[in-house]
């Protein structure tokens, strides 16, 4: 639990100012600020250099260590390697890797050497990442041997990409574009030349997808820093001594905003599991590292929960002393089962990859009320509004969308070459988080739901347009829309409805080949987990399919109007 | 390897594993844990077991840790085949 001297939630309140977060950072409005510089090698100035910053195992049990010393040595390694390449400050650099050390240490050393670390899911299929790379003219992208297949199939269709960075090539043949980079064997580089970023340099570019149109990339700045060092230190309450562990893959921007930037700007030591789920493994991982603070989801709670506390308690997890949860909303069932388990509720989270930190919160040491998103972050102005006057609810209780008032340090500064849909989000001067929610008597914020047709499936966006583009593509699809369906583990997954062509039949090969192909061109996210063949969809008299109401369907929700649709 | 965790492990190997991943698959390798098929994928593993062996697998027993090894899971699929 957290000790009797954490300031309260109105301590926090009281007289908040982003300056706090810059003080405690040296930081001064107008200085350089560099995250890669700030995550390594100030902390090793600091006097902490011999403190592991990562400790590292993989499912077969492989461990590394890195102490700070180690991070400034390799990230600088890793940017001067990029710098011989040609490599320039102001380029995207894909990282497009499993959750192995170059991933962590290669996000430091890409800000460092300047360049915008764009990190993506490795599970992408190479539709994904064609995506992904073309709209931001990535100059390189960083990758494994086990994924190189993917990258392959798509390099000659990505004319600005001029390097494919191998981290374990090893003795394999290599192709066009194709260098190797050995971090281990490489002579580590003592002294580097910064990259003089100041507060609106781009640092991390993050995409995210939308109910039209391809994935968005959420561009965020060096000065993002302010508010990720400051809700990891309050929200994730880390302390100097403290064993950190987020579950998030930084493909996703949980990984990367608190799963390398919050726990390392604060100088905490995190451990990494680069593994599948499984359970006992996991609660064996905690013993043995005797992790202290955890940083998990919704989904991986769930599935905790199925496997019973009786596992939990096979374990010595006495070390825990503060959990918390982001991705998507944290049923109540999740966090009593938590106190119950553990002795400690998991504090749920609110925030998305274009707000850059935690926006809404369970503050530690604020009583939690179960099912509740919590209360606004200081320096966060938050509220809900009415959907049609973007004027902000009063009265407690009454259901708006959630909406921000922009300004705080972290906040995306655009989408990537989209700037027609980044004014979108704005009305009224509130920014639309894309989320329905009321807020009670006390101020905690009840999350209702996606005020769009996104489909939140284990705490990760899906865009029904792109799962809908690639069925289009199936040789037997003729028609298809996606919506989401309820999932006791995922919260929702994706569900697709399709008409087919003349000459094809519904059988279950058929939508096995169709759920395998869409698992291998976009991800396995995107892969619809059930199929359902119909005759038509429901469209308006113009034509447009009209998902509303398939998603009402398999929600059990009332349709709502359905004057303007064709009739069959 | 007997004839039911051969035919499960080449559909492991020829659906998940991807281009160029050289792993070797026995049946005993963790494929859950191991990274080889995420939970979301799990699903069209169970559909493919499904149709071919001609059973229905419950959700509630198509854990992560039962869809683990080739061995765990033609296990399963045998269970399933008493049941029928």
């Amino acid at each position: 639990m957290t000790s009797n001297a954490t300031p309260t939630y109105e301590e926090r309140l009281a007289g908040f100012d982003w300056s706090i977060s810059e003080r405690e950072l040296d930081y001064h409005p107008g200085d350089r600020i560099n995250i890669g510089w700030y995550c390594s090698d100030r902390i090793c100035a600091q006097g902490k250099g011999a403190k592991p910053a990562l400790l590292w195992e993989d499912h077969q049990g492989t461990e590394r260590t890195y102490t700070y010393d180690d991070l400034r040595l390799l990230s600088n390694t890793i940017a001067h390697y990029l710098r011989d390449l040609g490599l320039e400050a102001g380029e995207r650099i894909c990282l497009f890797l499993d959750r192995v050390p170059e991933l962590y240490i290669g996000f430091v050393g890409i800000l460092k050497m300047g360049g915008i670390a764009q990190p993506l899911f490795s599970a992408f299929g190479e539709e994904s990442l064609h995506t992904r790379l073309a709209n931001a003219g990535t100059a390189a992208i960083v990758t494994q041997r086990k994924h190189l297949g993917k990258v392959r199939k798509i390099r000659d269709q990505l004319p600005d990409l001029r390097y494919i960075i191998v981290v374990d090539a090893a003795q394999a043949p290599l192709q066009a574009k194709e260098v190797p980079l050995a971090l281990d064997a490489l002579t580590r580089v003592e002294s580097l030349e910064v990259y003089r970023s100041t507060a609106e340099t781009p640092s991390v570019l993050h995409y995210t997808s939308g109910t039209t149109g391809q994935p968005k990339g959420a561009q965020h700045v060096h000065y993002s820093l302010i508010a990720q060092y400051l809700t990891a230190k309050w929200v994730l309450d880390l302390r100097p001594d403290d064993i950190y562990w987020c579950n998030a893959d930084p493909g996703w921007v949980t990984g990367t905003s608190y799963g390398i930037i919050g726990p390392w700007v604060n100088g905490v030591t995190q451990v990494v599991l680069d593994s599948g789920f499984n359970a006992e493994r996991w609660y064996k991982f905690i013993e043995k590292y005797k992790v202290t603070v955890w940083y998990s989801a919704p989904t991986a709670i769930r599935l905790l929960m199925r496997e019973g506390a009786e596992l939990a308690h096979r374990s010595d997890l006495s070390s825990l002393r503060h959990l918390c949860s982001v991705g998507e909303p944290l049923n109540a069932e999740a966090v009593i089962w938590s106190r119950e388990t553990f002795g400690l509720p998991f504090h749920d989270t609110f925030w998305q990859t274009e707000t850059g930190c935690i926006v809404i919160t369970n503050f530690p040491g604020m009583p939690v009320k179960p099912g509740s998103m919590g209360r606004p972050f200081p320096g966060i102005t938050a509220t809900v509004v009415d959907p049609r006057t973007f004027e902000p609810y009063t009265e407690p209780g009454r259901v708006g969308l959630i909406a921000l008032k922009p300004g705080w340090p972290s906040m995306m500064r655009s989408y990537w070459k989209n700037p027609t849909a980044y004014e979108g989000k704005f009305r009224n001067g509130w920014y639309l988080c894309g989320d329905r929610s009321s807020i009670d008597k006390e101020g905690y914020f009840w999350f209702v739901g996606r005020d769009d047709d996104v489909i939140n499936t284990g705490g990760h966006l899906v865009g029904p347009f792109e799962i809908e583009s690639a069925l289009l593509e199936h040789p037997a699809v003729a028609e298809s829309a996606a919506v989401s369906k309820p999932d006791k583990i995922n919260m929702e997954v994706v569900k697709a409805f399709v008409t087919l062509k003349p000459g094809f039949s519904p059988t279950v090969d058929l939508e096995l080949e169709i759920m395998n192909t869409i698992r291998r061109r976009l991800s396995p996210l995107a892969m619809p987990q059930e199929i359902a063949f119909v005759d038509s969809l429901p469209k308006t008299r113009s034509g447009k399919i009209v998902r509303r109401v398939l998603r009402a369907q398999e929600w059990g929700e009332p349709i709502g109007d359905v004057s303007t649709l064709m009739e069959e | 390897m007997d004839d039911l965790q051969r035919v499960i492990r080449d559909y492991v190997v020829k659906e998940y594993l991807e281009e160029g991943d050289d792993r070797e698959v026995t049946e005993t390798t963790p494929i859950i844990s191991g990274g080889i098929v995420d939970s979301f994928s799990m699903v069209s593993l169970k559909r493919f077991l499904e149709r071919k062996y001609e059973i229905q697998i419950p959700d509630a027993d198509a854990s992560p840790a039962a869809f683990d090894t080739v061995a765990s899971i033609a296990a399963l699929v045998v269970r399933f085949q008493k049941k029928a």
